[in-house]
């Protein structure tokens, strides 16, 4: 094996090649298409998925939203229609009566105009506990969140997003301790933050009791969200809180309308399905392309030892032993899909980092160690196809080699 | 050098077999300058072929340098093709993506030769032969006449007991033809053993003996009377 190691072994085939490229450009194509294929199609699948995740990136993902609607039963002397409202009440019983619930957080939100100096908007109002950045984290670009002070002591503060900002403020104006009049009411500005995709982006948050007393919410909310402790099923947690809720409201336990759910988790389980088949998919796509490059070298291999049996047939009359010459065409075969590889794999860096330049996705990447494995795979498969034609240029006797023209 | 004694060889084709060698005896001494003259279908491109370690006779002996050439396999063939022996083709046979000092390199490569010392070697017979100036040429930019120098300079480069050369001047105009042979000459009078094979009288009488061949067996076998000067021109 000692040949490997010898420059003049690399240099003879290095000639071979230097010195025949139109045929080395086919040769590795296929095998540089095949990888740049992969590198591609699992830096792009990584990118939807990272898309994706900062699309939910800031919300619990195994969280359910629950509201209260019409019942559709008759049930315990009450009529069909009766409309239910979430109370407080209702948080307390959930948190202490479920298991593998992390956090209740109730929720209210309306419709308001507001106004600062000039400057006028229709906004959605929320009236929010702290625990809301737990669940659905924002991300303050000035300022802080409400707090638990802000509940206790019912303060006239607000927290906008990113959008109401732009759109009432000054580019550069510190929003900061200036006040906004909310439906007629002030309050003093104290964080703004941006959204994240999955949110609205015009949304203003006020302290939840002050809500409930501008609003006269009493102890009624519109929907909270329910997070599920991790290694809890989402979809338990939240057929369990309905019945307790069914149970506490007097709605029929078949009443399937009664509460409203939307299950993130669950939703979120489906799109990671969805991934995980898109990934599978590209590995499939991009080593079967990988394969047929390999092949594709392995035949060009095939076909250039047919067309290079005269000079085979020098260089055997010339001195080179069978070995030799098998030697040369493996190597040469290595050499070739090294090259299509490493060709390939920085063709297909330069597409990502171009689809990262252009944040068509987020973060397309592909792993080092995977990356590693399939060059490994490509130029281990490489090798064994030069058997093929190593063997096919030794068959010929270098007689008969010598006589063709 | 070289001892045949009693060589046979024959082809199948198909079911029936052409016997094309039929009991060849020669014997070739060290620094002779050898011609086998034949038409075609004579055997004399098989002798060569057997003589160069290309083919395997069936019957008889074959003493290459004093050792019985038995047992041959392709890699023994090739190590003894390398050590002892020169080509020379009819049709030069460089390879066509190598310049004339990669070609002429070749063999060393084979011997296992570095390279710093394969090219210096190699340019030395580039200038033997008269074409140092083409080392870096490529065989499609040089004439008939000079790529079969660089094949000569090719066969020279390992030292071989033996040149074999294939109608050297088969593919040449007489005036190439003739310089090509005054090189070859030359090599003879530096001690090579020079083995030509031809089907022209006008080559084989330039060459210090003279075997004739037809139909597997020797018919005659003479020196030349006196090593014929060539026209020059």
């Amino acid at each position: 094996m000692r040949f490997i190691f010898e420059k003049d072994t690399w240099q003879e085939i290095y000639d071979s090649i230097r010195k025949n490229k139109g045929r080395t450009a086919i040769t590795i194509f296929g095998a540089f298409w095949g990888i740049l294929l992969l590198v591609g199609l699992l830096g792009a699948a990584k990118g939807i998925e990272n898309s994706f995740n900062s699309l939910f990136g800031d919300f619990a993902t195994n969280s359910v939203f629950i509201s209260g609607s019409k019942t559709t039963m008759p049930f315990k002397g009450y009529q069909e229609g009766k409309q239910i409202d979430l109370t407080t009440r209702d948080v307390e019983i959930i948190k202490k009566e479920i298991r593998g619930v992390q956090f209740v957080v109730p929720r209210n939100a309306t419709g308001g105009q507001v106004t600062y100096g000039f400057k006028t908007g229709n906004f959605t109002i929320f009236g929010d506990f702290p625990l809301l950045d737990e669940v659905q984290k924002k991300r303050l670009t000035d300022g802080r969140f409400i707090n638990q002070k802000d509940i206790d002591e019912n303060r006239k503060v607000c927290v906008i997003s990113e959008g109401i900002f732009k759109e009432l403020y000054k580019k550069k104006e510190d929003a900061i301790g200036t006040y906004l009049k909310i439906s007629g009411i002030s309050y003093q500005v104290v964080g703004v933050y941006r959204t994240s995709r999955f949110e609205g982006t015009n949304n203003i948050h006020i302290p939840f009791s002050t809500f409930k007393l501008v609003y006269n919410k009493g102890d009624k909310f519109i929907w909270m969200v329910v997070t599920g402790k991790k290694n809890f099923d989402i979809v338990q947690v939240e057929a369990d809180v309905k019945l307790l809720l069914k149970n506490i409201h007097n709605v029929h336990p078949n009443d399937t309308r009664a509460f409203r759910g939307f299950n993130l988790g669950k939703e979120i389980a489906k799109v990671t399905g969805f991934l995980k088949g898109l990934q599978f998919l590209t590995w499939f796509v991009g080593i079967a392309t990988l394969i047929a490059g390999v092949f594709a070298i392995g035949n060009i291999l095939l076909i250039t030892v047919k067309e290079r049996t005269k000079e085979i047939g020098i260089r055997r009359a010339l001195g080179a032993t069978p070995n030799k010459v098998r030697q040369q065409i493996i190597l040469e075969s290595l050499f070739l899909t090294l090259l299509a590889g490493s060709l390939g794999i920085i063709a297909g860096g330069l597409i990502l980092m171009f689809i990262d330049y252009k944040e068509w996705l987020t973060n397309p990447t592909v792993d080092i160690p995977i990356i590693l494995i399939a060059y490994t795979v490509l130029v281990i498969l490489g090798t064994l196809i030069g058997f093929i034609p190593a063997y096919m240029a030794t068959i010929v006797k270098p007689i008969d080699a010598l006589r063709e023209e | 050098m070289i001892k045949i004694e009693k060589l046979h060889k024959s082809y199948p084709i198909g079911k029936e077999s052409i016997h094309v060698l039929k009991g060849i005896d020669l014997h070739i001494k060290e620094g002779e300058f050898v011609s086998i003259m034949g038409s075609s279908g004579s055997g004399k491109s098989t002798l060569l072929n057997i003589v160069g370690l290309l083919d395997i006779h069936d019957e008889g002996n074959y003493y290459l340098n004093g050792e019985l050439i038995k047992d041959l396999n392709e890699k023994k063939a090739a190590i003894l093709r390398n050590k002892f022996l020169g080509f020379v083709f009819q049709s030069f046979n460089l390879i066509s993506y190598k310049t004339a000092l990669e070609n002429v390199s070749l063999p060393l490569y084979y011997k296992g030769v570095s390279r710093k010392e394969r090219n210096e070697i190699s340019m030395d017979y580039l200038d033997k032969v008269g074409l140092k100036d083409w080392a870096s040429h490529l065989p499609n930019e040089l004439s008939g006449g000079q790529k079969q120098r660089v094949a000569i300079a090719r066969a020279l480069v390992t030292k071989p007991k033996v040149v074999l050369a294939d109608e050297p001047t088969g593919a040449l105009d007489s005036i190439t033809s003739n310089s090509v042979m005054d090189l070859l000459k030359d090599i003879n009078n530096e001690g090579m053993t020079v083995f030509v094979i031809t089907h022209e009288e006008e080559i084989a009488s330039q060459t210090k003996r003279i075997v004739r061949l037809k139909d597997g067996v020797i018919v005659s076998d003479e020196l030349t009377k006196a090593p014929k000067t060539p026209l020059h021109v």
